[in-house]
């Protein structure tokens, strides 16, 4: 029998598993749902599009501008062991619009938007707010979820190309400012370099990442448990469920536009 | 008239509510007491439809809760929770007309604004609370707006969850004068869970007590004194002795 018991926990955590995948499967599904279908609410959706867009700005820009900085640096001390310092704006280029761009603003909107979501609609929760709203006929899928999950799928691609654009200044004022590169050629060759499929990838993955951190601080929140502690672990397990699912669907969206 | 007819709901290994039988009549004011923790709240968010019973049934004016039309039938009940449950996302006026701003019930945002001011001056508030984030007001005055938001569409049936948990005695005693006053005025059924007796005395028409998942005893708030009942007995009295295990 004690040779049987890791069989067992094996089983029950590919069930468990399963059936928390189901379970975001039938939530994500039922917010879509929300989003095509009146009630419309027009005043949350454009609250969510200030916080999860305009107001990560600040720390979607400073992790770029850091990020393209440091790569240049990497790229140009990396490829002088083989005398390729020349290519630092084209990777700086790719290497941000492919994936530094759209994973770290992907990472960061974890960090500060789905923590913030799970925590509110928890608290929400505990203080019994989303039974008010049921009690005043609002339907809190509708009301709380499908507006956030809306301006995320529509601000976290602005915000990639935002943190695109600002990671290759960053790249651009390291190179011409102290790595000795001329700024005009560094410019004409990040363009020359970029094709329209870099770009159409880096705003795919921000739709896909805003999407999912957005469903994952909604998930979190409304299943929250009781008290400050469910609170506290609906917040840390959509940080960890988000992270993870943002860094699972870099890896099959760049295998799906490396096969195009 | 509200009727639960042999309701049942088991959370894990706990069955919370047993047996329940209940009957409310229109327009009178029904107080479930009961111990903590034995299922008053969950027995209210039952007929809300919040809370889904494992069995039994749950009819307002003989039509089963759960196949009612959902905004129809949300749109006749009113209800003031434990903490009032306020949005603290919006003002104290947009929290009282958050129905007539909204929904099937939707009015010009200006008439809306007027009639929350009417019924936050009704619960004892004045006008310039209004503006004010519920974070910014006491416990009491988050009550009253709880109370005001809960009437301000007019509802026939208003539920009311421990209204004056947390509140001190006077406070109790004004949500209370409160209560009974709205409730006769709009002639409203109510329905009120509370474990606090000068609540039931003040609120009551008829009393409910539950305990271990069945209604004990209920009968008119006049007999509940000498109702016979030792359940009853020793919760109006507070004793420690009896047949209430005091550890549970």
């Amino acid at each position: 029998m004690i040779l049987l018991q890791p069989i067992g926990a094996l089983g029950r955590a590919t069930l468990g598993a399963m059936g928390s995948i189901g379970r975001v499967t039938l939530f994500a599904l039922q917010t879509l749902s929300h989003m095509i279908r009146p009630p419309f609410y027009g005043r949350e959706f454009l609250v969510a599009l200030l916080n999860i867009g305009w107001l990560s700005l600040p720390v979607v820009g400073l992790t770029a501008i850091f990020t393209g900085a440091a790569l240049a640096l990497q790229i140009y001390s990396g490829g002088a062991r083989f005398n390729a310092e020349a290519v630092v704006p084209q990777i700086v280029a790719i290497g941000m619009v492919r994936e530094l761009g759209p994973v770290l603003v992907g990472l960061m909107i974890a960090a500060r938007v789905t923590s913030s979501i799970a925590a509110e609609i928890a608290t929400m929760k505990v203080t019994e707010q989303i039974d008010a709203l049921v009690t005043l006929s609002t339907n809190p899928m509708k009301y709380l979820v499908a507006p956030r999950v809306l301006a995320a799928l529509v601000t976290v691609p602005a915000l990639v190309a935002v943190g695109d654009v600002i990671g290759i200044f960053g790249g651009y004022a390291v190179a011409t400012g102290s790595l000795g590169f001329n700024a005009a050629a560094y410019l004409k060759n990040t363009v020359d370099f970029l094709e329209g499929l870099d770009i159409l990838s880096s705003l795919v993955k921000g739709c896909a990442f805003g999407g999912i951190a957005a469903l994952m601080g909604c998930y979190y929140g409304m299943h929250s448990g009781r008290g400050a502690q469910g609170v506290g672990r609906a917040t840390k397990g959509s940080v960890e469920a988000a992270a993870v699912l943002i860094l699972a669907a870099n890896f099959l969206l760049t295998g799906v536009f490396f096969s195009l | 008239m509200i009727e639960l007819t042999n309701v049942q709901k088991t959370f894990g290994s706990n069955q919370v509510l047993r047996d329940v039988n209940l009957c409310i009549d229109k327009g009178s004011s029904m107080v479930i007491i009961g111990g903590s923790g034995t299922g008053k709240s969950v027995l209210l968010k039952s007929v809300l439809g919040l809370v889904i019973p494992d069995a039994g049934t749950i009819t307002l004016d003989g039509q089963d809760v759960t196949k009612a039309d959902r905004d129809a039938f949300l749109a006749r009940f009113g209800m003031l929770f434990q903490g009032a449950a306020l949005f603290d996302s919006l003002t104290v006026w947009q929290n009282v007309a958050f129905r007539l701003l909204r929904g099937s019930l939707k009015r010009p945002k200006s008439e809306a604004r007027e009639i929350a001011i009417e019924k936050l001056r009704r619960v004892g508030l004045k006008p310039d609370v209004a503006d004010r984030f519920p974070a910014e007001l006491s416990g009491g005055m988050q009550k009253r707006v709880g109370l005001a938001r809960a009437i301000a569409a007019e509802p026939e049936i208003i539920f009311f969850d421990e209204p004056t948990t947390g509140l001190d005695p006077i406070m109790s005693g004004v949500i209370n004068e409160l209560t009974r006053e709205i409730v006769d005025e709009m002639g409203a059924t109510a329905m009120t869970i509370t474990h606090d007796m000068s609540s039931v005395r003040a609120i009551a028409d008829h009393v409910a007590m539950l305990h271990d998942g069945v209604i004990q005893w209920s009968g008119a708030v006049a007999d509940m004194d000498h109702s016979g009942d030792p359940y009853v007995d020793q919760f109006i009295s507070g004793r420690a002795d009896g047949p209430i295990e005091a550890v549970r």
